[in-house]
């Protein structure tokens, strides 16, 4: 939340005079650097007389009549108002910029607007936010700072991803918003965090000038510009942080295993495999041997900036190292450095070049760290009783047998996982403006991304176990190249007009041009010299028919031209609206152009004569938006019918490969189409401390564009590298309210608090699915089982689809009582778990699944404080997601498994349990998806807590240096849930089977130390 | 006032210097399905994809084999593959993603066939009839797994189905069905060559056996004989000598393979795309469980043979010892051990389960090399016999054709059959069930002569005798399709 906040600093000595009119005259200073600000308008209120500071900062202004106020206005920073009471020429007034004022403008997309006249809902976070929480990825920046965003994802990975959606889960395939960098398409997750300046979220109808990318919300971020007429400022920014997981299962130990295998496989009617328990002990802790603790996180960036007063320059680098909780750094880690130089140029007064550029590499390095057979799914499965390494210092092989062929001797897998992967971007933009004559400005920018990606991986001829299935026996090694091109070119007019004093017009109209491009290359070589990630490389893998390639080209394009026309009467009615035509390679030549309008309207009532004077509203305005945006996010040229399949046969032994159809076309695809309102309200309570935004929305996703959707099988979609077609064929509504409260004030001189609070509730149902059942299945749990989630007329996409449970049957009598649970896969036996009888037809099968919950939270929250006494400064961070439920799928149904630890209160006999079943060896339908296994993955984040210490600048400044803090901070400190599992907040958000747990790789707990130093 | 029309004119001419046609490019280095077949090299790679369907048919003969009397479904536990455990109890009904997969599969064949004869007449070249007998025998191999398996299925003719075609195009009684099947072979019989260009692609010979094979199961028994007899006496096929040789690695495209779907390890493969593996996966889903031993490899302990078929070999019937593994009887004599599966029976399918050294490649349950004996030459003298003798033909040829069988079996004449009519049906019948066990026909067998609500445990008649229409099928057809009767 970006605004500006005044705080007038001024030095005022006066000489009294008689005289009606005066002269005043004297010098404005930046507050920070006490530099003289030249070009700021000095202007008599409510006339057009008055003048602009000279290079020095100095005015002059005569003949002012006595009691005129004079305006001291320069952008950036906020206005000041002197009345004139007397000669004076030597005024000294301070302008300070700051970030709490409705005068703050926002993006809303080519172009700008001021807050206080917005009327849709935007959120904005700055720089400062960000520095605070430091996130290694910005996208994380979003998660509890701004309402209606939802930011999940966020394993312990380095280099992890995370999902951001607005408002609710609208699409079955892409919903995470198009980021728009300096006007241009791009990645927010490339960014170094540092460089943003601030990050724009646009939620409802106000993206309507993005038409067929707006449908998901925009992100428009901005990164760091130089400012003009200020001297080089330089910063460092550097901490240094400590890393361990957030969270271990508690697993069976030994002993505890022993004994429970006992009695599983005493219950199945087999021979004990432990007859003697006394000798075993704890055992190997797998998790405490792969789990490491202090994994480096360091941080460094430096920039420069400052300008001239033609001439605006910032210059930044960033290095960031980071190393996972598992693993050393050579099988897990990232490192990214960054380099971006921003330049501004003013030919003359009408023409104004920029230029911004960003370079970012990345190196990342991993493992199989989410599923079934993943290093952390072995750890929690492999029994406590095997030892690390054997008698001769190998690493223990796991049996096949009652562990199945998946579970292997994790820290073999992670010793044996050989990978490096990379990336090299340039990105920027260049442009300009030209004001042909007042208030009509052309502006034209080409901004582009460019990069090369790399990867390769070796799989070591190696031996798990017999049977396993992550044996090698021919050593591979696996290498891509990729490139990645894209370009945005955007041309567009603007003017503003004021008319009959009270009526301002602004009109924009223009187009963009866009297109995305590029290649990948993949190649496989076999039987790698000396078994050896030494050697691991195509031109060095000669083994007999050992080389596979393979390559893919795209090219995809958008052409849009735009219209937006924003009018107000004296700021107090507000309307805008927006018109797109969107032309995209996406859609085939009968669905080529889509149109897009929206329209916003405001009214800011605490203008209105009769609302007076308020001591405790200062300022209210009532908003509205209605408008239509789209979604084209689905895979290229699905309208198209392409040789792409696979025909790959054996003729005289050998592979010989043919031509077939690839997934099958549907010429008639449109965009997704969705019909957002919003009706929002921004009360200011008690000048300005109290800020309030509330919104309800409401969001009608139609003609969703579901890929691969169950067709009839005649139409051949399942040959092999054939699919089902992507058709328009559902609709899903997200429904809301957002809530978000800012408390600021300034207690004393010394004391700041700033209080932030937002809440944002979800109501998502799908509300038609066609051609079908009326339901789409995905997901997956366990193993051969049906899939876990659905989508549904009348449900949340992607609920969870499975059997509801009624206890544990006690005893006999109870099983026949009930109706048979056979046809669900095995007869029940006392001990295990009572399913209902949904559909009440007296038999248990699969046609008595049920709604058991679903991953989207029905609401989260975000709670911050910043506080700041002297020098010292403290702040906190939290989130919350409520309401949503998570399937437990991290534990392998095998005999010999290890099982976590709750299973010790499992049913041993009548009135032992009633919700923890037997342990059995014995087939029984405990394992099915049933509701045991969907727990509440509700949670509260301590995001991130940090104290800081700001040195007494007249102290530091001998050295130098203006500005010097140092600060200890710990990120995700502590999550408070009922859930079992490693990380609710990390588990997948896929729409249609999200929300599966299979063991995912909890996310760090970061404490680190850092410095910011200002020259 | 000048400036201000500068400007608009520059940006008039900016805005609009860029038409649609900016989005009216042609997909990258793609080729356009409905363009293609300008060339015999067209025409030949189109048909490579029609051949690779053959591929995904392992699961007919894993299922198939699972629906009879001869194996149980076996796997891990009673939830593993349910759809498995469904077929093997006669549990199944319309949801059932097995069958699903089964009848997905073999449309995306007939599809692939359709491709090509959709445009059989663009191009013209000198061998063009040769192409087509093989697109012919595959569309009626392909339809014929299905009308099998569904009883009466759409046709489309020479055109692909559509995805929507569901809703218009019927199920066509199986009559009609068969004769589809029956006029694309007898063009593939008169067309194709009798020598492979190479080895693993259809021959005379092989769309001979299937016609024949097709009128025997329509009881056309004077058809069926002069079909087969006409194979037979061209005499390019022979018995092998020894029986076990006939399902190693060795033994594969040999004299008695009449058609063989080819398989090999040299591609890895993924649980998520069975039909794009290039090995046989029904050879690793019937593995062994968790094996450790010489000689196999391990698998997933499906399609586990019953005590019965076991019995159903006569004294010194060499046959048993190559169909069937006892496993415990291998470990006591190995040292090799192994994991108990679901319904366990002791017995796996040694014709078809996964053997050591292999390449192993990819996921090493999918990528088995076991090619699978779709038509032996034993099956066809076997048939030949059925039709002979059920026809009322000739009783002769057909004990000389079912003792050719046998004295292979037992390496000696003192097992010839001898007996006639009625009684050398019942033996003719005996003999293809312990002579193809474990190859995926005794199912069929047993529905085409009747005897499977006898044999075949939870086996309801005018019911089982096919599978159900998928459910999701009929639910796209909005009405057009009836299930099947019972389900």
């Amino acid at each position: 939340m970006k605004s500006n906040y005044l705080l007038i600093y001024f030095l005022l000595l006066s000489t009294f005079g008689f005289s009606q009119n005066y002269d005043i005259g004297g010098q404005v200073k930046e507050s920070g650097s006490q530099l003289p600000l030249p070009g700021v308008n000095v202007q008599i209120k409510n006339a057009t007389t008055g003048t602009s500071t000279d290079l020095d900062g100095n005015f002059v202004l005569k003949n002012v009549p006595s009691g005129t106020t004079v305006v001291f206005s320069y952008i950036g920073f906020s206005t000041f108002e002197y009345v004139v009471s007397d000669n004076n020429l030597n005024l000294t007034v301070t302008l300070k910029e700051d970030t709490k004022s409705l005068d703050e403008v926002v993006v809303i997309g080519f172009g700008s607007q001021k807050k206080k006249e917005v009327t849709g809902a935007v959120s904005v976070i700055d720089s400062k936010m960000i520095e605070q929480i430091k996130p290694v990825k910005a996208d994380q920046a979003l998660q509890g700072t701004v309402s209606g965003v939802i930011v999940t994802g966020g394993t312990g990975a380095p280099n992890s991803g995370f999902d951001i959606k607005i408002r609710g889960v609208g699409s079955n395939e892409v919903n995470r918003p198009v980021a728009i960098i300096d006007g241009y398409q791009g990645s927010l997750s490339d960014l170094n965090p540092s460089d943003i300046e601030s990050i724009t979220v646009l939620k409802d109808a106000q993206a309507g000038i993005y038409g067929v990318i707006g449908a998901n919300g925009i992100i428009i971020v901005t990164t760091k510009l130089g400012r003009k007429n200020t001297k080089p400022r330089i910063t460092y920014n550097g901490y240094t942080g400590f890393q361990e997981a957030s969270r271990k299962l508690s697993v069976l130990d030994a002993t505890e295993y022993a004994l429970l295998s006992n009695e599983s496989y005493a219950n199945g009617g087999q021979p004990l495999p432990f007859p003697n328990v006394s000798a075993l002990g704890k055992g190997t802790d797998w998790q405490d041997e792969l789990f490491r603790k202090g994994a480096p996180l360091i941080s460094h960036d430096f920039s420069i900036s400052g300008g001239s007063d033609k001439i605006t320059y910032a210059v930044s680098a960033s290095d960031l190292y980071q190393e996972g909780t598992i693993g050393n750094a050579d099988k897990s880690r990232f490192k990214r450095n960054t380099a971006k130089i921003a330049l501004g140029f003013d030919v003359n007064d009408k023409l104004k070049f920029n230029t911004n550029l960003i370079y970012t590499y990345f190196n990342s390095r991993g493992f199989n760290d989410n599923g079934l057979g993943s290093v952390l799914f072995n750890a929690v499965n492999a029994p406590a009783t095997y030892s690390t390494r054997d008698a001769n210092g190998d690493f223990t092989l796991l049996p096949s047998g009652g562990l199945g062929i998946e579970i292997i001797n994790p820290l073999a897998q992670l010793a044996n996982t050989y990978n490096d992967g990379g990336y090299t971007k340039l990105n920027g933009t260049f442009g300009f403006d030209y004001e042909a004559i007042k208030g009509l400005t052309l502006t034209s920018r080409i901004g582009f991304n460019t990069g090369n990606g790399f990867g390769k991986s070796f799989a070591k001829q190696l031996d798990y176990g017999p049977g396993k299935v992550f044996n090698v026996t021919r050593s591979r090694v696996d290498q891509n190249k990729t490139v990645n091109n894209d370009y945005s070119f955007d041309l567009f007019l603007t003017y503003k007009k004021t008319l009959a004093e009270n009526h301002n017009f602004s009109v924009t109209l223009g187009n963009t041009i866009f297109k995305e491009w590029g290649s990948g290359l993949f190649s496989t070589g076999y039987d790698v010299p000396n078994n050896s990630w030494q050697f691991a490389d195509v031109s060095l893998a000669l083994g007999f028919n050992s080389r596979d390639v393979g390559s893919y080209n795209f090219d995809e394009r958008r052409l849009s031209y735009f219209g937006r026309l924003l009018y107000d009467y004296k700021g107090k009615y507000l309307v805008s609206a927006m018109y797109r035509r969107d032309a995209s390679t996406k859609f085939g030549p009968n669905n080529t152009v889509a149109y897009f309008p929206s329209m916003t309207a405001g009214w800011v009532i605490s203008k209105e004569d009769f609302f007076g004077e308020n001591n405790i509203v200062n300022f209210l305005k009532l908003r509205g938006s209605y408008g239509s945006l789209g979604n084209d996010q689905i895979g290229n040229n699905r309208f198209a019918s392409l040789l792409s399949g696979e025909a790959t046969y054996v003729f005289d032994g050998s592979l010989v490969s043919g031509t077939a159809v690839g997934v099958l076309p549907n010429p008639d695809l449109v965009w997704e189409k969705a019909k957002k309102l919003d009706i929002g309200l921004d009360i200011n309570l008690y000048k300005d401390k109290f800020k309030i935004v509330a919104d309800y929305y409401n969001d009608l996703r139609e003609d969703l564009l579901i890929g691969f959707v169950p067709s009839s099988g005649i139409g051949g979609g399942s040959a092999p590298g054939s699919g089902n077609p992507t058709i328009n064929a559902g609709s899903t509504r997200n429904t809301g309210f957002e809530f978000a409260i800012n408390y600021t004030e300034q207690a004393t001189d010394n004391f700041k608090i700033d209080l932030n609070y937002n809440i944002t509730t979800i109501n998502n149902e799908v509300t038609e699915v066609k051609n079908l059942n009326r339901f789409i299945e995905g997901g997956s749990f366990g193993v051969g089982q049906p899939a876990s989630s659905r989508m549904e007329v009348g449900q949340e996409l992607g609920y969870y689809y499975g059997f509801q449970t009624d206890g544990i049957f006690q005893n006999q009598a109870e099983i026949d009582a009930h109706p048979s649970q056979a046809a669900a896969g095995a007869v029940a036996s006392p001990g295990d778990l009572r399913f209902k009888d949904t559909n009440g037809d007296g038999i248990i099968n699969l046609d008595d699944r049920t709604n058991l919950g679903n991953p989207i939270p029905e609401m989260i929250m975000g709670f911050n404080l910043n506080l700041t006494y002297k020098g010292i400064d403290f702040a906190a961070y939290t989130y919350a997601s409520i309401g949503n439920e998570i399937v437990r799928n991290y534990e392998r149904v095998l005999p010999d498994v290890n099982r976590l630890s709750y299973v010790l209160d499992r049913w041993t006999g009548e009135g032992t349990s009633n919700s923890v079943p037997r342990v059995t060896t014995a087939a029984t339908t405990n394992n099915l998806l049933s509701s045991y296994f969907v727990e509440d993955g509700s949670y509260f984040r301590i995001q991130n807590v940090q104290l800081g210490y700001t040195f007494n600048p007249d102290f530091t400044k001998k050295a130098g240096i203006s500005k010097l803090r140092l600060y200890g901070a710990v990120n995700n400190l502590y999550t408070f849930t009922k859930y079992r599992g490693y990380d609710p907040a990390a588990v997948s958000s896929a729409p249609i089977g999200g929300g599966i747990d299979n063991g995912t790789y909890p996310s760090a707990r970061t404490y680190m130390i850092g410095v910011n130093l200002n020259f | 006032m000048k400036k201000y029309s500068i400007t608009l004119m520059l940006l008039c001419t900016l805005l609009f210097a860029c038409s649609d046609d900016f989005t009216k490019r042609a997909p990258e280095y793609s080729i356009d399905s409905e363009t293609y077949f300008n060339s015999e090299n067209d025409y030949n790679q189109a048909l490579i994809g029609a051949y690779d369907l053959l591929q995904s048919s392992y699961i007919n003969v894993l299922l198939g084999e699972i629906a009879s009397d001869n194996t149980d479904s076996g796997g891990e536990s009673a939830n593993d593959v349910i759809g498995f455990q469904q077929v093997d109890e006669m549990t199944h009904g319309p949801q059932n993603a097995d069958i699903r997969n089964l009848w997905n599969y073999m449309f995306a064949g007939v599809n692939r066939c359709n491709y090509i004869m959709e445009f059989k007449d663009k191009t013209d070249f000198p061998n063009k009839n040769q192409v087509l007998g093989e697109t012919r025998f595959l569309r009626a191999y392909y339809n014929f797994e299905l009308v099998k398996w569904f009883g009466p299925i759409p046709v489309n003719g020479d055109k692909r189905f559509s995805t929507t075609d569901v809703t218009s195009v019927p199920r066509l009684p199986v009559e009609e069905v068969y004769a589809a099947i029956e006029a694309d072979l007898l063009f593939a019989v008169d067309n194709l060559s009798p020598i492979a260009a190479q080895q693993g692609r259809v021959t005379k010979g092989a769309a001979q056996a299937l016609l024949g094979k097709i009128y025997l199961y329509q009881n056309k028994f004077t058809q069926s004989a002069a079909t087969f007899e006409s194979l037979i006496t061209a005499g390019a096929y022979s018995l092998v000598s020894d029986y076990s040789t006939i399902f190693e690695n060795a033994g594969e495209n040999g004299a008695e393979s009449v058609f063989e779907v080819q398989y090999t390890d040299a591609e890895g493969a993924g649980f998520g795309c069975f039909q794009c593996s290039e090995g046989n996966v029904a050879v690793g889903f019937s593995g062994v469980r968790n094996y450790s031993g010489p000689l196999f490899d391990s698998g997933f302990s499906f399609n586990v043979p019953r005590q019965e078929v076991v019995d159903a070999f006569e004294p010194g019937d060499k046959r048993k010892a190559v169909a069937i593994l006892d496993i415990e009887a291998w470990a006591q004599q190995t040292g090799a051990t192994y994991g108990i599966g679901y319904k366990h029976t002791g017995y796996f399918n040694k014709k078809y389960i996964p053997r050591q050294g292999d390449l192993n490649t990819g996921d090493q349950n999918l990528t088995n090399p076991n090619n699978y004996r779709s038509i032996r030459y034993a099956d066809v003298l076997l048939m030949a016999a059925e039709a002979y003798n059920r026809g009322g033909l000739d009783d002769n040829k057909a004990k000389d054709y079912l003792n050719q069988v046998r004295r292979r079996a037992f390496g000696d004449n003192d097992h010839d059959i001898t007996a006639s009519g009625a009684g050398l049906t019942e033996l003719i019948w005996k003999e293809r069930r312990v002579e193809l066990v474990g190859e995926g026909h005794r199912f069929f067998d047993l529905v085409r002569t009747g005897q499977a609500a006898l044999e075949i445990d939870g086996f309801t008649a005018n019911k089982n005798e096919i599978f159900p229409v998928p459910f999701e099928e009929i639910q796209f057809s909005s009405g057009n399709w009836q299930q099947n009767p019972g389900y």
